[in-house]
C-alpha cells in the first residue's frame, strides 16, 4: 500500500479502493468464497432450519486487552447465531471507515477478525467497506450477520422454561465490560482486566451433543449483564428465578473495581460468557460438560426457576437475606462518595 | 476475596441476627444517616433478616440527592457560559434542577460538560484548555470535600487561573441536629456514616449522645459491620448506656484524620445552606474562604438572581422532602413507580445510586 491512512478515496470506488480490498481485506480475510468478488457469496446449504442474525459493533476503544473491535465482530455474531442452538457457518462484515484511520490499525483487526473466524470454524464470505469523512464515525464501525445451522429436533426458547429448571452460567462475570472501562480516561487502574470476547459455538455443540433438547433456553449476557439477561428469561417466561449470590463467579480484580465505581457485577457486559436454563435433571450433566471446555472450566449452577413470583428474579444474598434483582436502567454511573 | 468475604460470613450473620432478634422485644427506629448504607442494607436484603420490631430509616445523607434543585439551575447557568467547560462527578449529571438537568443541557444545548472521577482530573482539563474557564462541581460530605480542598490548594500553589469550584459541599451532624430539632421523626439510634467519620472522627456526634440521649454507632458498609452496629445499638438501648461507639474501628479512630480536617479549615468555612426538601440548615454548607475567592465560581461569574432560595420543592406529589427527614417512605409517595422511576426521576431520591428511592425501587419486589 502506497498509504499509510485510510483517505476518502479508498471508498470511492475506484482504484485506491480495489487495491484496499486487495492488499487489505482479501489479504487477511480470504477464502475461495470472498475471493470471488461477486455481488453475492453463493454457496450450498443443508436442509434445515437456518438461523439468521446481525449486529453492529462501534466499541470505544477499539482496541482494548483481550480484543479489539474486530475479534469483537466475529464473536458476537457467532454467539448469537450459537444462542439459538445454530451451528454457524457464514458471517458477512460491512466496514465504515473514518478517514484517517491507520491502515496498519485495520489491518490488526483484520487479522483478530480472521483469528477469531478461525477459531469458530466459520468464513466471511462477503462485505463492504465505505469510508466517511473524519468526525462522522469514530475510527471504525463494523457491522457483522452470520448465518447458521440448527441441527434437527433442537428448539431453544424461552417459552420453553420450566419451574424446577436449573439456571447455569458459563463461567465469571463483568470481565468485558471493566476491560473496556478501565481503558477509557481517567480510571488509570493498575490491575490487569482482559475481555471475556470468545466464540461459544464448541462450547455450545458439546452441550447439545450431551443433552440435547433439554437446553430450554440460552444467551449471552452482553449489554445490560447476567441481571438483564435474567429478567428477559423470567418475563418471556412468566417464572420467577432464585439466584444464590454466593455461587456467581466474579474475579476479585474484578469485584475490586465494582466496589471502588460503585458498580455491581451483575449489570456489566460479557463477550464470552452464556447463561443456560435446563431440565432439572441435566442440570448436572451440561455443568460437567461445559467444565470439560475451555470456556466453561468456571461454570456454575447459579439457581433455578420457580413459579412465584412471576417475571421477577430474586437474588439470596451471601448473608442469607434476599432481595429482587431488577433489569438495568440507563447506564450504571460512577459514584461520587 | 480478602477484606470483603470475611465480612460477608454466613455463619457468624446468622449469629448476628439471632442476637439482634432476641433483644428486640420492643419497637426500635434506628436511623441509617448515609445512602451508601441504605444502598448496602438493601442490596444485602438486611431488612428481611431482622424481626418486624426493628425499623430501618433512611436519612438525608446523600450528597447528591439533598443538592437544591436551586443549585443545580446555577450549574446549568454556569455551563451554558462562553468558553466553559463543566466538570462533575457522573451522579450529578441527571439530578433535575428547577427545570432541567445537566444531562438535558448537555444533550439539548450542547455544553461541554464532562463527568470527572476526581478533582484531580478537572485540574487535569483545566491544565491542558488554557483558553478555556474550567468549573467543578464541589459536591460531597466531609469525605469528599477535603480532597476539594486540597485541589483548591494545588490550584493556587501551580497558578492554575482559569479554574473554579461551585461549592455545594455539606455537613452531617449538622443536618442530623436538624432532623433531631424538627421532631418529626422518633429516633432510637443512628447509624453513623463510616466514610464522612474518617475525615471527622467520633467527637462530633457526641452532642447527639449527651443532649439527645440517642446512641450513635459509627459502622461500615460491610453485611457484618451493618449487623453488629445494630446489635450495638440495640444493646445501647438495652443497657441506657447512651454514648458514641465507633464499630468500624478498621479505618475511623476517634480523633478522626486530622490533616484532613485541617486542609478543610483552611479552604472552606461554614455557611447556611439549603438542602433539598430540607430547606435552609445554619452552619451546614461550606463556602470557599476569603484567601482562595478567586477559585470561587459564585464569585468568579456574574450571576443572575436566582428566583426561589427556599427549595421547597416545585414538584407538588414529589415526597422526596419527606423522605430525606426520614418521616415517610418511598411507597407512601403516589409517583413512586407510576410516574417517577430510575429512568425518569422525578425527585433526587430516584436520580442517585444511593437514593433512598432508588434503592427501594431496585431491591424491593
Amino acid at each position: 500500500m502506497q498509504f499509510d491512512r485510510i483517505l476518502l478515496s479508498h471508498g470511492s470506488g475506484g482504484r485506491l479502493s480495489q487495491q484496499l480490498i486487495h492488499d487489505v481485506f482479501l489479504k487477511e480475510l480470504g477464502n475461495e468464497i470472498l475471493d470471488e468478488l461477486n455481488d453475492s457469496a453463493v454457496f450450498n446449504v443443508a436442509e434445515g432450519k437456518l438461523a439468521y442474525t446481525t449486529d453492529a459493533y462501534v466499541v470505544s476503544p477499539i482496541f482494548f486487552p483481550g480484543g479489539d473491535i474486530g475479534r469483537l465482530s466475529a464473536c458476537g455474531t457467532v454467539n448469537d447465531l450459537s444462542m439459538s442452538g445454530a451451528k454457524p457457518f457464514y458471517l458477512s462484515a460491512s466496514f465504515i471507515i473514518e478517514e484517517g484511520l491507520s491502515i496498519n490499525d485495520l489491518k490488526t483487526i483484520l487479522m483478530s477478525m480472521k483469528q477469531a473466524a478461525d477459531e469458530a470454524g466459520v468464513k466471511i464470505v462477503c462485505g463492504d467497506t465505505k469510508v466517511v469523512g473524519r468526525g462522522m464515525a469514530d475510527k471504525v464501525f463494523i457491522t457483522t450477520s452470520g448465518i447458521g445451522l440448527i441441527p434437527d429436533g433442537i428448539d431453544i426458547s424461552p417459552r420453553r422454561i420450566r419451574p424446577g429448571d436449573s439456571v447455569i452460567l458459563s463461567g465469571t462475570i463483568g470481565d468485558h465490560g471493566i476491560a473496556i472501562l478501565s481503558q477509557r480516561e481517567g480510571l488509570g487502574f493498575s490491575s490487569d482486566f482482559i475481555s471475556d470476547v470468545a466464540p461459544l459455538n464448541h462450547l455450545v455443540a458439546s452441550m447439545l451433543d450431551e443433552v440435547g433438547n433439554d437446553i430450554h433456553a440460552m444467551r449471552d449476557p452482553t449489554r445490560g449483564g447476567l441481571a438483564t439477561t435474567l429478567n428477559e428469561f423470567a418475563q418471556v417466561a412468566n417464572l420467577g428465578m432464585r439466584i444464590y449470590e454466593d455461587k456467581i463467579p466474579v474475579q476479585d480484580n474484578i469485584r475490586g473495581a465494582c466496589e471502588l465505581l460503585g458498580f455491581d457485577p451483575l449489570y456489566i457486559a460479557n463477550e464470552g460468557k452464556l447463561v443456560t436454563i435446563v431440565e432439572n435433571v441435566a442440570g448436572d450433566r451440561v455443568l460437567a460438560c461445559m467444565k470439560r471446555h475451555p470456556l466453561g472450566i468456571n461454570a456454575e449452577i447459579i439457581g433455578e426457576v420457580v413459579e412465584k413470583p412471576e417475571g421477577m428474579v430474586s437474588l439470596v444474598t451471601r448473608i442469607g437475606g434476599t432481595r429482587v434483582i431488577d433489569m438495568m436502567v440507563g447506564d450504571q454511573l460512577p459514584r461520587i462518595c | 476475596m480478602r477484606y470483603i468475604d470475611e465480612f460477608c460470613d454466613p455463619g457468624l450473620a446468622k449469629r448476628l441476627v439471632e442476637s439482634i432478634n432476641r433483644l428486640s422485644d420492643k419497637e426500635i427506629v434506628l436511623m441509617e444517616v448515609c445512602g451508601t448504607h441504605t444502598m448496602a442494607i438493601f442490596k444485602h436484603g438486611i431488612k428481611k433478616l431482622l424481626a418486624p420490631s426493628i425499623r430501618l430509616v433512611s436519612g438525608p445523607g446523600c450528597p447528591v440527592c439533598v443538592t437544591a434543585a436551586q443549585d443545580i439551575d446555577v450549574a446549568r447557568w454556569i455551563s451554558r457560559q462562553k468558553d466553559v467547560i463543566f466538570t462533575t462527578f457522573g451522579d450529578m449529571i441527571r439530578v433535575p434542577g428547577g427545570a432541567s438537568s445537566l444531562e438535558r443541557q448537555k444533550g439539548q444545548e450542547g455544553a461541554d460538560i464532562r463527568v470527572v472521577y476526581s478533582i484531580l482530573d478537572a485540574l487535569d482539563i483545566a491544565r491542558n484548555n488554557p483558553t478555556k474557564r474550567v468549573v467543578f462541581f464541589g459536591i460531597g460530605f466531609e469525605t469528599t470535600a477535603p480532597s476539594i480542598a486540597s485541589g483548591i490548594q494545588l490550584a493556587s500553589k501551580q497558578g492554575l487561573d482559569n479554574f473554579f469550584v461551585y461549592s455545594c459541599h455539606k455537613l452531617i451532624p449538622p443536618a442530623m441536629k436538624a432532623l433531631l430539632e424538627s421532631g418529626e421523626v422518633k429516633i432510637d439510634g443512628f447509624i453513623c456514616p463510616g466514610h464522612v467519620s474518617t475525615i471527622i472522627g467520633a467527637k462530633p456526634y457526641e452532642f447527639i449522645a449527651e443532649q439527645y440521649h440517642i446512641p450513635c454507632v459509627i459502622t461500615g458498609f460491610e453485611p457484618l459491620d451493618i449487623l453488629q452496629a445494630i446489635l450495638m445499638l440495640v444493646k445501647a438501648r438495652e443497657s441506657g448506656q447512651v454514648g458514641v461507639e465507633i464499630q468500624y474501628t478498621r479505618a475511623v479512630k476517634h480523633e478522626g484524620n486530622v490533616v484532613a480536617q485541617r486542609i478543610l479549615a483552611e479552604v472552606f468555612e461554614p455557611i447556611d445552606a439549603v438542602w433539598r426538601g430540607i430547606g435552609v440548615i445554619p452552619d451546614s454548607g461550606l463556602k470557599i474562604r476569603q484567601e482562595y475567592s478567586r477559585f470561587d465560581a459564585l464569585l468568579q461569574f456574574e450571576m443572575p438572581e436566582m428566583s426561589d432560595k427556599s427549595d421547597l420543592s416545585n414538584l407538588s406529589d414529589c415526597i422526596c422532602g419527606l423522605i430525606l427527614r426520614g418521616i415517610a417512605i418511598p411507597t407512601d409517595c403516589p409517583l413512586f413507580k407510576t410516574v417517577c422511576n430510575t429512568e425518569n426521576p422525578v425527585g433526587a431520591c430516584m436520580v442517585s445510586l444511593e437514593g433512598t428511592c432508588a434503592a427501594y425501587y431496585k431491591y424491593s419486589p
